[in-house]
């Protein structure tokens, strides 16, 4: 049975307007569903409701908009459904650009920041081990939890708003300690020295999610040198594939120094070994193409590009000369390009063909000019999905694979030598 | 016992209330879909290719889905589905679902509309997906514990 505090019960009473009494409702009504006792404080939330579905999405902010509601703790948004800053990127119905630009501008009047990233934890200011915080985008929700250690539920459409309206989250799922111990543990074959390990991340990522689904996982055998550039490769492809919220990485991530720790001192209920053949065949089931097929576009960036990928991705780009020979898109956010400034990367870049995306990605609106067609990647998230959100297949490698096609304008993998097996988790 | 009740019932279940209202239809038993990817909130149709219910509408339905699945933005898509009277009439599921349970308490702020949504066991869920014709959901504002009633014939 919910108790409310009195601070809640005055919201829920309209005494701070009707805009915080609709949140507080929402935020009572789903605490009641998940079953939880009590309502919690939140340092930060992350909103994901910009992304433009209907105009149910527009009834629902402008509804806070009339009322003069403002958000109650600092507010981050998602990706909207264009570029703000490049709109004549977008080639969809100018109808549904207008509200989608509406939709995004609404949320910065509720006093959300206009970072428009799928990846938050890239900004300045990102949440501490042990903070509670509101967070929607599944990808978000997987690095928050993992990586840094906060604590967040899976937060999804509207439930985030009102979190970050009324300034409250329900306590339950993994706001709780007991509710972040890792039940299954993942053992992993060395991958650490095999090159563009950067598509061995995604694929574990992937078997992470067909395995555990909304479980908590823990992975011993990373390697000892994984970035979080890395750890977000993994969660976004086991966020994809399975609802997966949090795992640990033993010996990498914040609330997993040991298996112990990991598991909270209890047994694992399940144990899986993961092999290097089955990476690869994951790796394989993921991609669409055969070596030498033409190519329309490579899109990097999904989640959003950090700062460090740029810099890796220049350095590949000095070891090519000439012209790109496909469209190519890296999506990121207004802050990462603006740390880009000073070193000038960006600019070279673009000079050499790069188009950069803000705001939005290029798999969830049509931004990109051909939208049919054959198009590499090195996420595991867009390889998922974008063959059904805009209807082109997709070629899967890692950045330096990308690269080296890009400037072959057609699919070039630096290793096909393995068996063809069958991936036998799946 | 159930004075609201136009049919004759030839079995009912208790089931535990997520959302109330009083919803009647025919009953449409599917896998877990996706709402977000998977459903079409304008012209109401299953629109995931390799889902086994593609092409079937679900607009004024009583949805019985063992499971919800994928992207938290399903939740939008329900709502807008509900706003467009697209969306099922009542829900029933066996395993509590958040997504779902927000896209109903949503629309319901948003647009009063009434859809029960509630869980059953997995054994009344067998039950409820064997039957062809009608099911009614009486989830009442306040009460914890809903009632599912299946029809003894399709016809009212």
């Amino acid at each position: 049975m919910l108790q409310l505090s009195e601070r809640d019960a005055a919201m829920l009473n309209a005494d701070a307007g009707s805009g915080v009494a609709l949140a507080m409702r929402i935020v009572t009504r789903t605490a009641n569903v998940m079953g939880a006792d009590r309502l919690i404080d939140i340092t930060s939330a992350h909103i994901d409701g910009c992304l433009y579905h209907g105009a149910a999405s527009l009834d629902f902010v402008e509804r806070f908009v009339q009322s003069e509601t403002r958000v109650a703790v600092p507010t981050t948004l998602n990706v909207g459904s264009l570029d703000l800053i490049h709109p004549e990127l977008y080639q969809g119905e100018p109808s549904t650009q207008r509200a989608a630009e509406r939709l995004m501008k609404a949320h910065i009047e509720l006093g959300c920041e206009s970072s428009f990233t799928c990846a938050p934890y890239q900004l300045k200011h990102r949440p501490k081990l042990g903070d509670q915080i509101a967070w929607a985008e599944s990808n978000a929700i997987v690095f928050a939890n993992s990586v840094l250690g906060a604590r967040t539920s899976r937060y999804g459409d509207f439930l985030d708003l009102a979190a970050a309206i009324t300034g409250r989250a329900p306590y339950a799922g993994l706001h709780v300690t007991e509710n972040r111990a890792a039940r299954i543990l993942i053992r992993v074959a060395d991958f650490g020295a095999l090159s563009g390990r950067d598509v061995f991340f995604a694929a574990l990522g992937f078997l992470l999610g067909k395995a555990a689904g909304a479980s908590v996982a823990a992975i011993d055998g990373l390697p000892s040198d994984t970035t979080e550039d890395e750890l977000k490769a993994l969660g976004a492809a086991a966020a994809s594939s399975g609802a997966v919220a949090l795992f640990h990485g033993i010996g990498i991530t914040p609330e997993a120094p040991t298996l112990d720790a990991a598991f909270q001192g209890k047994p694992p209920a399940r144990v899986i070994d993961v092999s290097l053949d089955e990476l690869r065949a994951v790796r394989r089931h993921l991609n669409q193409a055969q070596p030498g097929e033409t190519l329309v576009a490579v899109s990097l960036g999904t989640p959003h590009f950090s700062v460090t990928e740029f810099e890796q991705l220049s350095a590949l780009f000095t070891t090519f000369s000439g012209a790109l020979a496909c469209d190519f898109y890296v999506n990121t956010s207004r802050f990462v390009l603006w740390q880009l400034e000073s070193s000038g990367i960006a600019d070279t870049l673009a000079s050499r063909g790069v188009q950069i995306v803000l705001d939005t990605c290029t798999y969830i609106t049509p931004v990109m000019k051909k939208m049919s067609g054959l198009v590499m990647t090195n996420s595991g998230k867009w390889a998922l999905y974008a063959p059904a959100n805009i209807g082109v297949r997709v070629a899967y490698g890692s950045m330096k694979e990308c690269v080296h096609s890009a400037f072959a304008g057609k699919v070039c993998f630096d290793e096909r030598d393995e068996p063809d097996e069958h991936i036998s988790q799946l | 016992m159930n004075a609201m009740n136009p049919m004759n019932t030839s079995a009912s279940f208790r089931a535990e209330a997520l959302t109330s209202g009083f919803a009647q239809g025919r009953g449409v038993f599917i896998e877990p879909l996706s709402f977000w990817g998977g459903y079409d909130a304008e012209t109401g149709t299953v629109v995931e290719q390799s889902h086994p219910a593609f092409g079937q509408t679900l607009a004024g339905v009583i949805l019985l889905m063992r499971r919800a699945k994928g992207s938290s933005s399903s939740s939008s898509v329900l709502v807008e589905a509900i706003r467009n009277k697209t969306g099922p009439a009542g829900i029933v599921l066996c395993e509590r679902d958040l997504i779902i349970a927000i896209g109903v308490i949503v629309a319901n702020e948003l647009y009063a509309s009434q859809i029960p949504l509630v869980l059953v066991s997995s054994e009344d869920f067998e039950r409820l997906c064997k039957t062809s014709g009608v099911i009614q959901i009486d989830a009442r504002a306040g009460e914890e514990t809903a009632r599912v009633a299946t029809a003894s014939s399709p016809a009212l």
